[in-house]
């Protein structure tokens, strides 16, 4: 405590990280691949377990919707709706694995396991908890989308060249779902608040996101809460990708809000980080 | 001979002392009563999202000759899916924590209430919170116009069934769960049965196989009995639907008593 107190107050600020002399702010690389190893060694042990929510579950809507109900609906936008659906469906896996990894898990790495408290007294600093903890969540979201990816190609889902975007799309919707996702985790005081999370906010976005049914068929009044959801974002430049055709809005947009919503949820983790750990 | 002689009397008292604590349980957590109220939330969401947004791409369904908008196909099957979801949460992890970590059970037994009581007590209190969701969901269905009130009347005691075979079939699940890892494979299958028990599609449009399938599941009986009352046609078909729930909670509840007498009494 003496000496995080000594280097805030020296405020060595961003400075390349000393051995031993752990500053509260700054991050290092090798300190972030730490936290990271840490995230998979674990996952090593519980992959299983999980492997069946993150690429079953999307698989089954897959065949649920696009097959099943599609038989019922036809085209949508000019492509069938087994083609329009699946680019929908590899967004929201992205983003439901990545606020699942950002709930419980850090919330529970603060009150139950106390594994932040461990990493904070060795020389790595919050910024590099929290790095690790995203880079860990980019790889499980890219992981899980590759498999969807390969078996709904195979249901030729996929129509462009530009699929080959798939990953980079879904890991920045990852990112946008993560970063505010593990500031919240990080803020609240039981865990209770997360069934409120999915129920008001992540199962909504999933329902109303662009994903089952074109937002513009929302009303007028309802659309901009589609707009505020990184979901959206993610399936509109999804959908541009595997079939080929432009977004409603331009690519530029949808990029750089994804990116405005990872950067300022960072921020509300590291700031959230910080004050859970002075303890 | 004297544990099987405690476990077999069963007193309303006792299983009203089970119920209680769950009740005085949910009120010292924080926002309960949004935590309740977002479980009904959830089934009204999918019936927006689907029966409404994607309804709008589907047109009118015409099943067993007849045709109908989707929404008014969806509604029903929302309904069982919340009778089963209210009635699983509660007998699944919850149940399963109180079991095997917070050792709720052990103390719970250290009492005059036995092992039927708690399967019963336990049971009882995940009906009530799925009735109130089933009922909440009964009154949205009436304005939305689809379902005819008298008919929503007759479809809520058919919910509670299918919250007793559920809750039930649940509790039997948890005494054979060894940790956390399995939920995720009961959340799959929970998952699986969501999406095809003719929720969203009729299932006499699935081939041949994939339909017996189906018919041997529980919630495509549900979906079935709910959706026959709702829509006002029941049959001799609703029945066997009912008969099928009844007999899933009558194994299910002695299942877990069992369960719970050789895992706690020993």
């Amino acid at each position: 405590m003496a000496t995080t107190a000594a280097g805030a107050t020296a405020g060595n600020g961003g400075d390349a990280p000393m051995a031993g002399e752990p500053g509260e702010r700054g991050i290092s690389r090798r300190s972030s691949v730490a936290v990271l190893e840490r995230h998979l060694v674990l996952h090593r042990r519980l992959w299983r377990a999980s492997a069946a929510s993150s690429f079953l579950m999307p698989l089954m809507i897959v065949a649920g919707f696009g097959l099943g109900v599609g038989g019922y609906i036809g085209q949508v936008q000019g492509v069938d709706y087994l083609a329009w659906i699946v680019p929908g469906v590899l967004a929201s896996t992205a983003f439901q694995v990545a606020v699942g990894e950002t709930t419980w898990p850090v919330f529970g790495d603060f009150k139950w396991v106390r594994a932040y408290h461990a990493m904070r007294a060795t020389p790595v600093r919050v910024a590099d908890i929290v790095a690790g903890g995203l880079l860990f969540v980019l790889l499980r979201v890219v992981s899980s989308v590759l498999i969807v990816c390969a078996v709904t190609a195979a249901f030729g889902a996929l129509r462009s060249p530009w699929a080959l975007l798939t990953p980079l799309v879904c890991g920045l919707v990852g990112l946008a779902a993560a970063a505010p996702t593990t500031a919240f985790a990080a803020t609240v005081s039981h865990d209770s608040y997360f069934v409120l999370l999915f129920r008001f906010g992540v199962v909504p976005a999933m329902l109303f996101g662009g994903v089952f049914f074109p937002v513009e068929q929302l009303p007028a009044v309802a659309r901009p809460v589609a707009y505020v959801s990184p979901l959206w974002h993610g399936v509109e430049l999804q959908r541009a990708a595997t079939l080929g055709a432009a977004p409603h809005w331009p690519v530029a947009v949808h990029v750089a809000y994804l990116l405005a919503v990872t950067a300022a949820g960072t921020f509300l983790a590291l700031r959230a980080f910080r004050r859970r750990l002075q303890d | 001979m004297m544990t099987t002689m405690i476990a077999v009397r069963v007193s309303p008292a006792r299983i009203g002392a089970v119920i209680g604590r769950n009740v005085g349980v949910m009120r010292s957590g924080p926002q309960y009563w949004l935590v309740l109220l977002s479980g009904f939330c959830e089934p009204l969401l999918y019936l927006l999202s689907i029966g409404v947004g994607v309804g709008a791409l589907v047109g009118d369904l015409s099943v067993d000759g007849r045709t109908l908008p989707y929404a008014a196909f969806v509604a029903p099957a929302m309904l069982a899916v919340s009778a089963m979801n209210g009635a699983l949460a509660e007998t699944t992890i919850n149940f399963f924590f109180k079991m095997k970590y917070q050792k709720t059970f052990d103390a719970v037994l250290a009492t005059p209430v036995g092992p039927m009581e708690i399967a019963l007590g336990e049971l009882g209190w995940a009906m009530i919170r799925g009735s109130v969701y089933t009922a909440a969901f009964l009154v949205v269905m009436t304005a939305f116009g689809l379902v005819a009130p008298l008919w929503a009347l007759a479809a809520f005691p058919a919910t509670m069934l299918v919250g007793l075979a559920f809750g039930a079939a649940g509790m039997a699940v948890s005494t054979l769960i060894r940790g956390w890892p399995d939920f995720d494979m009961m959340n799959v299958t929970q998952f699986a049965l969501f999406l095809f028990s003719g929720t969203f599609t009729p299932v006499q449009d699935y081939p041949a196989a994939i339909q017996v399938v189906v018919q041997v599941t529980p919630l495509y009986h549900a979906v079935g009995l709910v959706r026959d009352l709702c829509l006002g046609t029941p049959g001799w078909g609703s029945l066997g639907h009912a008969a099928y729930l009844a007999v899933l909670t009558a194994a299910g509840l002695a299942f877990a008593a069992s369960r719970l007498r050789r895992k706690l009494l020993v």
